[in-house]
């Protein structure tokens, strides 16, 4: 690990002001904010983040979780995960985000990680993550190591010849099927994004992951109010039972009348460079029945513009799969 | 160093360091060492720390509690859990310096020989281990879970002790051993 200056933020003001004085903005940036440090001190130890300056934004009031008047809720950017999966509200309005932040990690990073920390989860492709090895998002133009190696578990939507990196978080893909906003507090004052445009794809800079500027403080996520009578979901599939990243999932979040779907969000994880919602499956989902044909001609949608890698071209079948079993329970159960 | 972010605490304080006056047990001034106060096992420790030490090294080389094990140091294996202001993490990812005035448990806060937790009793009684190195982990978040949301079945012991492994495999019997002390739990509250 590369020595750094420690310093600590009491309000958010000091905090914007410390990384605004940084050359890029919060991913792989010489000034970082830290909170749970699950992600980021990890890939300290790896020099794959070498940051001069660390800003501790435990402090920050920004540990609640509040109902909205509207019937939404509030999540802060350093509740714990924990907190937020065992949240009455969320286990009863949004099962979906529950289901996907308990689907990842372990209790004990759980207990650390948080809101904001999750949106900014970096790959776990291992060629990010070793130093030896070129890799755009590490360092931009070394050249992408994973298309010609070991891809067996990275993205096949939203890839470019620059960089197939998968985004692993769960919460992320919860995230966008609810449709949150995320809250931005930057040096030139607040605004929110949609999680939709919050995460970058690739492109010809897959060093830049979020729409964050130097200086920006995630301050908070909403959500909007339930949509009344849903059901919602989090299917998790994975090498092994438990404490391991997607291959494929699905968060949906489906309300049918009479057995007649009459809103469908859907959102695929594991698969995506960026958290996957898919309004091709929803299209095709709206207005129909709840039926396997319906549900398959959802998840061909979903995939039709995969590109897959030499080893992964097992994730196109695995994530249609995913959806349509994800989409039997949700409609069985409603 | 940066007025308008707060208290500095990673700043270079060589002579400060140089200052402190030499005790027996004292780590030799490091370079860039920060002075930083944690609480463990109810014990209060001021300790002069390279910012860049983790949790569990500061406990290992500097409080010499050696209990929590340093397996993959990547928050993955579970072997470094500790209990922050009563719940289980892995310290291995923890900045030292940023758990300060934070109630710290280590295993050695746990029980004693002698005086045990009736997790650790449990772990005797039913075997629940083989080589040990991974123990006081799996015992940290065993003594975390009884206060967790955790269902009844197997199964949801299995799934809430996924973050603490065992190269030897005792898994089933680790299961049974806090299944044991869930139950007789359950028995008093019933009683």
């Amino acid at each position: 690990m590369k020595i750094f200056e420690l310093t600590r933020a009491d309000n958010p003001g000091q905090a914007i002001a410390a990384a605004a004085k940084a050359n890029t903005a919060q991913q792989g940036a010489d000034i970082r904010f830290i909170a749970g440090g699950t992600n980021l001190v990890d890939y300290m130890k790896l020099n794959v983040e070498t940051p001069r300056q660390l800003v501790d934004v435990n402090h920050l009031p920004f540990d609640k979780i509040e109902a909205l008047p509207d019937g939404g809720l509030s999540i802060g950017a350093v509740v714990r995960n924990s907190d937020l999966a065992y949240h009455p509200i969320v286990r009863k309005n949004y099962a979906v985000l529950s289901e996907a932040l308990l689907s990842g990690a372990s209790p004990q990073l759980r207990n650390m990680a948080t809101t904001a920390g999750n949106l900014l989860q970096r790959t776990r492709c291992m060629y990010f993550r070793d130093t030896a090895m070129p890799c755009n998002k590490r360092e931009p133009g070394s050249g992408c190591a994973a298309i010609t190696g070991v891809n067996r578990g990275l993205a096949i939507l939203g890839t470019s010849e620059h960089c197939i990196a998968s985004n692993p978080s769960d919460m992320n893909v919860a995230l966008a099927a609810l449709e949150a906003t995320i809250h931005i507090s930057g040096p030139k004052g607040e605004r929110s994004v949609t999680i939709g445009d919050f995460h970058l794809l690739p492109g010809n800079t897959p060093n830049r992951e979020t729409v964050l500027e130097p200086g920006d403080l995630i301050t908070h996520v909403t959500l909007p109010p339930p949509s009344p009578g849903n059901r919602s979901l989090y299917l998790k599939l994975r090498d092994r039972a438990s404490f391991e990243f997607a291959l494929a999932s699905a968060a949906v979040v489906i309300t049918a009348d009479g057995g007649k779907i009459t809103r469908a969000r859907v959102a695929l994880g594991g698969v995506g460079t960026k958290p996957w919602r898919s309004p091709e499956a929803e299209a095709e989902l709206t207005g129909q029945s709840a039926t396997q044909a319906v549900f398959q001609k959802a998840a061909e949608a979903a995939l039709r513009d995969a590109k897959p890698q030499s080893q992964n071209g097992f994730k196109v079948e695995l994530a249609k799969r995913c959806l349509v079993h994800a989409l039997k329970l949700v409609t069985q159960t409603a | 160093m940066l007025a308008s972010a707060g208290p500095v605490l990673g700043e270079r304080s060589r002579a400060e360091s140089a200052a402190t006056p030499k005790t027996k047990e004292a780590m030799p001034a490091v370079e860039g060492a920060i002075p930083v106060t944690l609480r463990v096992n109810g014990k209060k420790y001021d300790l002069q720390i390279d910012p860049r030490t983790t949790l569990l090294d500061c406990l290992r080389e500097h409080l010499h509690l050696t209990g929590s094990k340093k397996g993959c140091d990547h928050g993955q294996c579970g072997a470094c859990t500790v209990h922050v202001n009563g719940r289980r993490m892995n310290s291995c990812l923890c900045l030292a310096a940023m758990y300060q005035g934070d109630e710290i448990t280590t295993i050695e806060g746990v029980g004693q020989p002698g005086k045990l937790h009736p997790i650790q009793e449990a772990f005797v009684a039913h075997d629940a281990y083989q080589c040990g190195y991974c123990t006081c982990g799996q015992i940290m978040s065993a003594v975390a879970l009884l206060s967790e949301p955790v269902g009844p079945e197997d199964a949801e012991v299995k799934e809430f002790m996924s973050g603490n492994i065992c190269r030897c495999g005792a898994y089933q019997n680790i299961v049974e051993a806090i299944q044991s002390v869930r139950q007789s739990t359950n028995r008093q509250k019933a009683g």
